[in-house]
């Protein structure tokens, strides 16, 4: 799972939709490794526009990086010199950093689901679908 | 306008119209392809310039090449007398006076013999081109386009029925090897529900899958579509309920490796376990295309996260093991319970009407059996719009490619409906595995 995908998902069960609690799951336990990947900063941008940065700076807290910039970089162009540090940065964390194995706990119902050979698994108990 | 010569491959050609027109509208180009004629291979088309023409056919599969129309004819003769006659003939010929150039013949169902074509070529010469003849890279190829017809069986063709002559503006990626470069039989990781490539890339065309944009697929299986979209600079990301089958078999052999396959590996987002009727994403992240081949349970019977019978179940929320309530466990297996395909269509279509941005597309098959089909049993959802149902036929049955596109609520007002579930139509499986005889109705 790469960090990037943990600021897509939130709790999945329906009676969490409508709180505010169920986003961004808290990331415990968490195996991480650094994968090496092709820099496109072309995709970073494209990422940027859909991130909600205060789950960024949560979840990166949880996975005990709290040197993150408390607002989402802005003016941010792949063919600019002076963006090119923040978006190998930015690179770096979304897409070179993995969750191999971990727990995603809902901060509103409490349910936990697991990270199992680097894919986060969402399938619920029958009692909660 | 200029006019400009389409010529298709010979595949799937009810797909033709619905690929080239959703390139188009996704560049923002005119194109009006209603006189198109599927047993034709050939088309004239307007279009506004040599830049629409490169931009609707590079990406194209079921297109071979869009060549700038000089003239045509019957035959030769017709053909010289066209291009000496159209008007602009003299400013054509300005133009390419003095870049490097070579010609080519494009033969379909036939061809002439190379004495024949060198003879053809300098029957051209009134055009009088000055620049070096190049058989690499030439600024320009000018290419002889016939149609022939094969008097029988066995037999060949000797004289072409139509003569078009032109200049190449753009050469498809089918013609540039696309379909060998996917051929499932040299990608890495397959299972029994790979999508066949060709038809995976159509999807994504008329999905309009484009560089940039998120592509969700939410039964990825051995994520066809997802490299499908990453050939066309899509962002793909996919869920599955099989664990399993998104693990792959090997730390060499899985879903991430194919993008490394197919050096995509950096517009790859990632893939994710889960029951899509349960869905995890957050409800404002957007997804700008849907593709998918939705289970319809030939391989596997459909199924969804639950219990198959509520009464057994009751209180097993309460199991403990190891002082762990068993559920919250990680080797916890959730149960799955068999769902009906027009009720994950339901949802397919409302998760896409709420998700999809105005004009975003879902684009997914469908399966239905020739015998009882009609086309109320298409689902319908009130704010999106069906733009395309194309049928691959099959013995028996059919899948079709159903096309829709969510529309601004203000301006579209459709009907929500679903024929297959007022129509108690049964499992496409059970008609499957019955022969689709007339019992199993």
């Amino acid at each position: 799972m790469k960090f990037l995908t943990t600021n897509f998902v939130k709790c999945a069960i329906k009676t969490c939709d409508s709180s505010l609690e169920a986003f961004p799951l808290q990331y415990s336990e968490c195996e991480l490794v650094q994968e090496e990947q092709e820099f496109n900063p072309e995709f970073i941008c494209h990422m940027l526009d859909r991130l909600d940065w205060q789950a960024v700076i949560k979840v990166a807290k949880d996975l005990g990086n709290t040197s993150l910039p408390p607002n989402k970089p802005e003016d941010i162009d792949p063919i600019m010199e002076d963006s090119q540090a923040i978006l190998r940065d930015l690179h770096t964390l979304l897409v070179e950093t993995r969750i191999v194995e971990g727990k995603m706990i809902c901060r509103n119902c409490e349910h936990i689901y697991y990270i199992k050979n680097s894919i986060p698994n969402f399938l619920l108990p029958p009692h909660l679908c | 306008m200029p006019k400009y010569l389409i010529y298709f491959a010979q595949a799937y050609p009810n797909f033709r119209r619905a690929e080239l027109e959703s390139l188009a509208d996704l560049y923002g180009i005119e194109i009006d392809l209603s006189h198109h004629d599927e047993s034709n291979p050939f088309i004239v088309v307007d279009l506004e310039s040599d830049d629409a023409a490169k931009k609707i056919m590079s990406r194209s599969i079921l297109g071979r090449g869009i060549y700038e129309l000089w003239g045509s004819g019957k035959d030769l003769d017709e053909l010289h007398k066209n291009i000496k006659e159209s008007v602009d003939i003299e400013t054509k010929i300005k133009l390419y006076k003095n870049g490097s150039f070579k010609f080519d013949f494009v033969g379909y169902k036939g061809k002439r013999d190379v004495k024949v074509r060198r003879e053809m070529i300098e029957s051209f010469s009134y055009l009088a081109f000055e620049g070096p003849i190049r058989m690499k890279n030439p600024d320009e190829v000018f290419v002889v386009v016939e149609e022939y017809v094969v008097p029988g069986h066995g037999k060949i063709a000797e004289t072409p029925i139509n003569m078009w002559f032109g200049r190449q503006i753009q050469l498809s990626s089918r013609t540039e090897n696309i379909l060998d470069k996917y051929d499932l039989k040299r990608r890495k990781y397959i299972g029994t529900t790979s999508f066949d490539a060709e038809l995976s890339l159509v999807s994504c065309n008329i999905g309009q899958v484009a560089p940039g944009k998120v592509v969700y697929d939410p039964f990825t299986g051995t994520g066809s579509f997802l490299v499908a979209a990453a050939n066309f600079g899509g962002l793909p990301i996919g869920s599955d309920i099989d664990p399993r089958i998104l693990r792959g078999k090997s730390s060499q052999c899985n879903i991430p490796t194919n993008f490394k396959q197919y050096k995509t590996d950096s517009l790859f987002l990632d893939i994710l376990t889960m029951d899509f009727t349960n869905n995890a994403f957050r409800s404002n992240f957007v997804i700008d295309s849907i593709v998918c081949d939705p289970p319809y349970g030939v391989r596997e019977g459909l199924k969804v996260c639950g219990a198959k019978d509520p009464a057994k179940a009751v209180g097993r929320e309460n199991v403990v093991i190891d002082g762990e309530k068993a559920h919250l466990r990680k080797d916890f297996i959730q149960p799955k319970k068999p769902y009906e395909l027009s009720n994950l269509l339901d949802d397919l279509l409302q998760f896409s009407s709420e998700r999809l941005p105005i004009g975003g597309r879902l684009a997914f098959w469908m399966p239905t059996a020739n015998d009882d089909f009609e086309e109320n049993f298409i689902p319908q959802h009130e704010s999106l719009e069906l733009v395309y149902n194309l049928e691959q036929e099959f013995h028996k049955w059919s899948r079709r490619l159903l096309v829709y596109v969510k529309r601004d609520a203000t301006e579209y007002k459709g009907e929500t409906s679903n024929g297959l579930k007022s129509n108690h139509i049964k499992h496409f499986r059970d008609r499957y595995f019955k022969g689709f005889s007339e019992k199993s109705r």
